[in-house]
Parts: structure tokens; C-alpha cells; sequence
């Protein structure tokens, strides 16, 4: 599995710094996530599909992305309403029946439009997260969260999983290859019981070699004066330019609407047409 | 408590491989649970296991880093709330930092004991009390729901950093010179 398959693309979404992006997308997923009103959860889902298209993503590029979220946000919906089917009557005060269901299991109209919301809601994360990955360079990630805000050095660890990432995978499956030349059985055809700790016995290698790994990485950066002074300057850090500060601002102005929507128009996180 | 709270190269270095491996275990090493959305975690027992060896800010940012990268890689997007409470699990597990002799070779009895009982408080508060609230509060989901997935995840994660964290501890210790095994003749 490829971690970022970032590639570079002439588009004005990957055009925009590091920074931009990553702040874009904090507004965005903020101002979704707060709101719990179809129409604001419908239109920015309607925006965050529009610069998917403009990002010029492949569909094969998100395939497996989308079916995991998919699974997770169906089976979401189901358990929740089995859990608690009568939380949209809890949220919005009022009751109005579909159908009877099973035992005293009722659809109400109240729930309904919970769940919908729910789903939407989630779904419209799912683009804008695909958007900040794929159209991010890895490299500048670490320099856009410093820029955010984050004190370098936790930066600078984010840096170092993106870049060995990779390379731990690629020990693992050495290692799991090693493992089952002497004999360990991962197929299959193992018990559930022996496989499991069998795929630990692989993983406890990996630990120990990386132990070392760190040893040597964290000296051959004090050497270099990592840490020496409280700031530092990214090497693949942009300046910002006009594009960048209209990107900020729409995704601001999106963010600001939804709070406000929220706060004068519905006086809750919640749109109740019932009332 | 000061030294706790230092951050070293190794730590940052230690945070950045550590947050790797939880990532590839988080995503690969793993055992479906018959509660929906929850599974069994091996990652929980590394995040312990680099807790005791690092300290708490490793901790907590090994497992945030590595439960938001492979949500982000997986489902496009993290989802906070759990994310938030695997942090706060692994910044308590860092209290067991300096608490132990595993750095000198010996982890025994009370040093288990030490281990195991601040992991369990992290995996409590972080499970049946950060993770279900902030479930309530960001995304609205029922409660019951959030509290029977919490107390699921509690249990499985317990498991797994009591297992498996002991497991790597004991093995790490072996590793190490043991304290005063030279003697002058």
C-alpha cells in the first residue's frame, strides 16, 4: 500500500502551499462537523466533490478509501439506529411516525432525518481528507503543521513516520518472509489462535531492529545540531501568494456561515423543520 | 516530574519510528471484535511498550500520529474524538517511564504490576471516559452506543497493552546489562 500517492499534477489545488491546504481543511471539516443541518452538511459535501473533480483525482487512486468508508459509515448508521432508535425524537422534541418495525421499534420521521444527516455528514469529511493527501507533498506536511502552529520538533517526528513508513513495511514483509521460510505459518491453513501469534512473532523482530534504528537516526541528527535553537526554517516551505489567501478566505467564510447558521438561524447544532 | 516532560532528539526520533510501526500494526495487526467498529489492537501494546521506554509525550504523540495517519490513509479522514482518546491513552502509559528497572535489565513482579496498573487507569480514562464524550460532543452519536463500543475497546485494549506491552517489556529487559552483574575479584 502506497501512504501518500501524491503526484504532481498542474491544478490550482496542488499549486497552493502545504499550509494553505491543511488550513483549509481544518475549517472545513470543523465547520461540518459542528453543524448537524442538512442544507449547510448537502452544500459543502457539493463543494468538497467539486474540488475533488477540479484536483483531477483518479477514481482508482480512492478506490479502497472510499469502500472502507463506505462500510464504516453504513455500518455506523445501522448500529446507531439499533442502539437508539428513538434519538431523533430525543433531539427534535416532536414524533412522527413512518412504520412499525420490529417489536416496539418505530421509524420516525425524526430519526430519519437524524440519520441522513449523520450519513452526509460523514461522507462530506471523506473528499476533503482525500483532497488534502493526495494533493499534499509529503515533505511539506511537516513544514505546513509547524506553520499551523505546532511546535517543530512534533512536526518534525510527523516528518520522520512519513518517511520511514515505508521502510518499516518494507522490514516487515521482509521479516515475514524470513519467518515463514524457517517454518512460522501466516496462510491461511493455520489456526486462528496460531496465526495471530505466529504474526506476532514477526512483529517483535521488527520492534527490536527499529530500537536501533532509532539509536542511530537520533545521532546522526544531534550531530547535525538537530534542536539547537527553538525555531527552524522548512526547506520546502512556500510563501503564500494571492491564490493561497482566496483559498483561506473562502474556506474562513464557509467555516464563519456554518457557525452562524447554527447560531442565528437554527439556535442549536441541529436544523428542526418539525417545529 | 520535570524529566518526564523532556524532549530529546531520541525522543522525537523514538516518536516518529514509533508512530510507524503503530500505524502498520494499527492497519495489519489486528482481530475483528464482534462489536461493530471495534477490534483488537496490537498497536495499544507498542504504544504501552514505547510509553515505558520514552515517556508521556512520546506516548501520546506515537499514538495520535500513528491512529490519525492510518485513519486518514484508510478512511480519507481521522475520526477525532477516538484519535484524541488513543493520545490520552498513551500519554498516561508514559507514567511508567522512570517507574520501572527495565532500562537496568530487570522487570519482575512489582515492575509488571507497576506497568499493568497504570495502563489499565490510561485505558480506562481514555476509553470509558475521553473517547465517549467527546463522540457525544463533536458527533452527536447515542450514547449507549458510544459507551458499549468505549467499554469494548477498554477491555481489548487492556489485553492487549497488558499482554503484549508486558511481553515486549520482558523481552527489552532481557536485552538490557543488568545493574552491578560485574564484580571485581
Amino acid at each position: 500500500m502506497k501512504l501518500f500517492s501524491y503526484n504532481t499534477v498542474d491544478t490550482p489545488i496542488h499549486c497552493l502551499s502545504g499550509f494553505t491546504k491543511l488550513l483549509c481543511f481544518l475549517l472545513l471539516t470543523f465547520a461540518v462537523m459542528y453543524s448537524y443541518d442538512i442544507r449547510v452538511v448537502l452544500l459543502i459535501m457539493i463543494f468538497s466533490i467539486a474540488i475533488l473533480k477540479v484536483s483531477r483525482i483518479q477514481f482508482s487512486q480512492i478506490r479502497t478509501m472510499v469502500i472502507y468508508a463506505l462500510i464504516f459509515i453504513v455500518t455506523n448508521a445501522i448500529i446507531s439506529f439499533f442502539f437508539s432508535p428513538e434519538m431523533g425524537v430525543e433531539i427534535y422534541g416532536t414524533r412522527h411516525r413512518i412504520i412499525k418495525l420490529v417489536g416496539n421499534i418505530y421509524l420516525t420521521q425524526e430519526q430519519l432525518l437524524y440519520q441522513v444527516t449523520k450519513f452526509f455528514k460523514y461522507a462530506s469529511v471523506i473528499p476533503l481528507g482525500m483532497i488534502f493527501l493526495l494533493t499534499t507533498n509529503p515533505s511539506e506536511f511537516a513544514s505546513s503543521l509547524n506553520g499551523v502552529g505546532i511546535p517543530y520538533k512534533a512536526s518534525f517526528a510527523v516528518a520522520l513516520t512519513l518517511r520511514y513508513f515505508p521502510d518499516i513495511q518494507r522490514d516487515y514483509r521482509d521479516i515475514s518472509l524470513a519467518q515463514q521460510a524457517r517454518g512460522l505459518d501466516l496462510s491461511h491453513k493455520a489456526k486462528f489462535k496460531d496465526r495471530f501469534k505466529n504474526s506476532l512473532l514477526t512483529v517483535i523482530p521488527l520492534i527490536f531492529s527499529t530500537l536501533d534504528r532509532i539509536e542511530l537516526i537520533s545521532n546522526a541528527m544531534d550531530l547535525r545540531g538537530f534542536a539547537k535553537y527553538k525555531k527552524r526554517t522548512w526547506y520546502t516551505s512556500k510563501k503564500l501568494d494571492r491564490q493561497d489567501f482566496t483559498a483561506i478566505g473562502i474556506s474562513a467564510l464557509i467555516f464563519i456561515g456554518s457557525l452562524c447558521v447554527s447560531l442565528f438561524i437554527n439556535h442549536s447544532r441541529f436544523y428542526n423543520p418539525f417545529i | 516530574m520535570k524529566e518526564y516532560f523532556k524532549v530529546s532528539t531520541k525522543t522525537i526520533v523514538a516518536t516518529g519510528l514509533g508512530a510507524a510501526i503503530f500505524m502498520l500494526l494499527f492497519m495489519y495487526v489486528k482481530v475483528p471484535s464482534p462489536v461493530p467498529e471495534t477490534s483488537f489492537q496490537t498497536a495499544y501494546g507498542l504504544s504501552g511498550f514505547f510509553a515505558t521506554l520514552f515517556g508521556p509525550i512520546a506516548g501520546a504523540l506515537i499514538s495520535f500520529i500513528g491512529h490519525a495517519l492510518s485513519d486518514a490513509v484508510q478512511y480519507g479522514s481521522p475520526w477525532w474524538s477516538w484519535v484524541i482518546a488513543s493520545g490520552v491513552s498513551g500519554f498516561i502509559f508514559g507514567f511508567a517511564f522512570k517507574r520501572t528497572n527495565v532500562e537496568e535489565g530487570e522487570f519482575k513482579g512489582k515492575d509488571i504490576l507497576t506497568y499493568n496498573i497504570i495502563q489499565i487507569i490510561g485505558n480506562v480514562v481514555a476509553w470509558i471516559i475521553v473517547a465517549p464524550v467527546l463522540d457525544i460532543l463533536i458527533y452527536q452519536e447515542p450514547a449507549s452506543l458510544v459507551f458499549t463500543q468505549g467499554a469494548t475497546a477498554a477491555i481489548m485494549n487492556i489485553i492487549s497493552a497488558g499482554v503484549f506491552g508486558t511481553l515486549l517489556l520482558v523481552a527489552y529487559s532481557a536485552t538490557r546489562t543488568k545493574k552491578g552483574s560485574l564484580s571485581k575479584k
